[in-house]
């Protein structure tokens, strides 16, 4: 197996695309919940909060459970055989989409208190002025609380995605053949190079980890205020 | 979650256990009974395993607990049930050894080799299939067994063939050699942590198929008669052995000798029919076994 580096690549195709999709998903869907966080509105911020605590306090192979074998029971819609997407020899169906759906919605949490920190982390005047300039809560967030919150969220921001690029592995084993169950796979034909293979592995997510990591420093560099 | 789901199956096994036994008064779960033998340790000679263990009057095994009619084990019970459990018996009865002295272990695909290697287990009869790979860096011994990767699909489907499904989602165990064959096959593998997870998902719908070993599908149709049924050809080879540590090579022909003992005493054809029979898969005849070195 370890001189077959095609089969090697391969096995973390699955780990990246669930990466990049939840990834996307996860801060779209966090800032939308910081947003109704600290937001004006009572009832949505009640709700955010009472959603983030609740995912945040639950393991997410609880989440995984409940999206592949509970929820398809009770409604047909989460069965996700809607979607039937094929790019090249990546299958993107009802277990990728399950996959992708309890990864965001667990990550999603992670990304709003990341940032929560972020906004806190922007002096209560800077509001105050863009509300004073007549600025609606809309504005003030995407204009002047935001774009500060975000820079001063890129190292938990990181660790956050770091964190979803590892619990990918938990899909393996839950009906997506990512890296993880790739590596079992292997180990399983091949046991006489077992410690090898598992080392490759290791290896792999560790060059993933840094590729994520160098993204948020050059943006951590590139938003440093002077 | 999973706890509930865990109680769920349990309340549901117990309930299928007792129901069965108000069906078939007087049938016994436990499989036939294996007369051990005596003074055991005496046909053995100094220094080989064998004697260690007939000395020590108990042995270590590894089986596994989810397939049912090979090694199975529900949370009510305390010994594993099953064709690869009644083998384990035999070899231990010729060393002496009854029913209660063997120490189960519960095995899974992944944890095999390192149990032989670290000594945790002394045998593996855990649909152990034999590879040249495996040989490598444990001792297998067999096959006892020769089975074929077949497919599980609900028993109202119009699936007949592997070329039914093709391009089509089958599952079947993360990290097992029945993944890559359904890949091979042409059809799209979906892989689960348990045989149990994948099983759900057949008779749910959202697979159309469970593919593996023939021998383990006959176990789930066994279990889920009337529900499930086992189809097409065997598209695949496996030579189910028992495993051993390499180190002790010894082992190899008395493991081939008490299977041949077994099989020609009807002990064979016995466990066979109290397990697998259930299926409708007929008694094999007891394949050829590979020459020890």
């Amino acid at each position: 197996m370890l001189d077959s580096p095609d089969l090697y690549v391969k096995a973390f195709g699955y780990t990246v695309f669930l990466f990049l999709v939840s990834g996307v998903l996860s801060v779209v869907l966090g800032t939308v919940l910081v947003a109704m966080r600290v937001g004006p509105v009572s009832v949505l911020s009640r709700a955010a909060t009472a959603y983030v605590t609740v995912v945040r306090n639950t393991p997410l192979v609880m989440i995984f459970l409940f999206f592949q074998l509970g929820a398809p029971k009770v409604f047909q819609t989460l069965r996700f055989s809607w979607v039937d997407i094929h790019i090249g020899p990546y299958d993107f169906t009802a277990f990728f989409s399950a996959a992708v759906v309890a990864l965001t919605l667990y990550t999603s949490c992670f990304v709003c208190e990341s940032l929560r920190a972020g906004i806190n982390a922007v002096p209560l005047g800077q509001a105050e002025a863009a509300r004073a300039i007549g600025l609606p809560f809309g504005g003030v967030m995407t204009q002047v609380v935001l774009p500060q919150a975000f820079r001063a969220s890129v190292p938990p921001l990181a660790s956050t995605l770091i964190a979803l690029l590892k619990n990918t592995s938990v899909a393996g084993v839950f009906g997506v053949i990512e890296a993880a169950a790739q590596m079992k796979s292997f180990t399983n034909d091949f046991a006489s190079e077992r410690t090898g293979i598992f080392i490759m592995f290791a290896l792999g997510y560790v060059v993933l980890v840094e590729i994520v990591s160098a993204v948020a420093i050059y943006f951590e560099r590139r938003w440093r205020i002077a | 979650m999973r706890f509930t789901r865990t109680k769920a199956i349990i309340a549901t096994a117990g309930l299928a256990l007792s129901l069965a036994a108000c069906g078939n008064a007087g049938e016994e779960t436990e499989g036939p009974d294996v007369e051990a033998a005596e003074n055991a340790a005496d046909n053995f000679d100094d220094g080989t395993r064998m004697k260690e263990l007939a000395d020590a009057g108990t042995i270590k095994i590894g089986v596994k607990y989810d397939q049912p009619g090979l090694g199975f084990k529900d949370a009510a019970s305390d010994t594993p049930t099953g064709f690869d459990v009644e083998m384990a018996k035999q070899l231990a009865a010729s060393l002496g050894i009854t029913g209660d002295d063997i120490e189960w272990v519960e095995t899974i695909s992944d944890n095999r080799e390192p149990f032989l290697e670290d000594g945790t287990v002394d045998l593996v009869l855990a649909s152990y299939s034999i590879t040249d790979d495996r040989r490598k860096v444990v001792g297998q011994a067999g096959p006892y067994l020769v089975t074929g990767q077949q497919l599980l699909v609900p028993a109202d489907s119009d699936v007949a063939s592997t070329d039914d499904l093709a391009g089509q989602e089958v599952c079947s165990v993360t990290g097992s050699t029945s993944l890559e064959n359904v890949k091979a096959e042409g059809m799209k593998p979906v892989g689960f942590d348990t045989y149990s997870e994948c099983v759900e998902k057949v008779l749910d719908g959202t697979v159309q198929a469970m593919s593996t070993d023939g021998t383990i599908l006959a176990g789930y149709a066994a279990q889920n008669e009337g529900e499930l049924k086992v189809v097409g050809d065997e598209f695949s080879e496996e030579r189910i052995g028992v495993g051993y540590s390499i180190d002790r090579p010894e082992m190899c022909q008395w493991i081939v000798d008490t299977i041949t003992d077994a099989y020609d005493s009807g002990a064979y054809e016995e466990a066979f029919t109290a397990t697998l029979g259930p299926s409708g898969v007929e008694v094999p005849e007891l394949p050829e076994m590979d020459a020890c070195a």
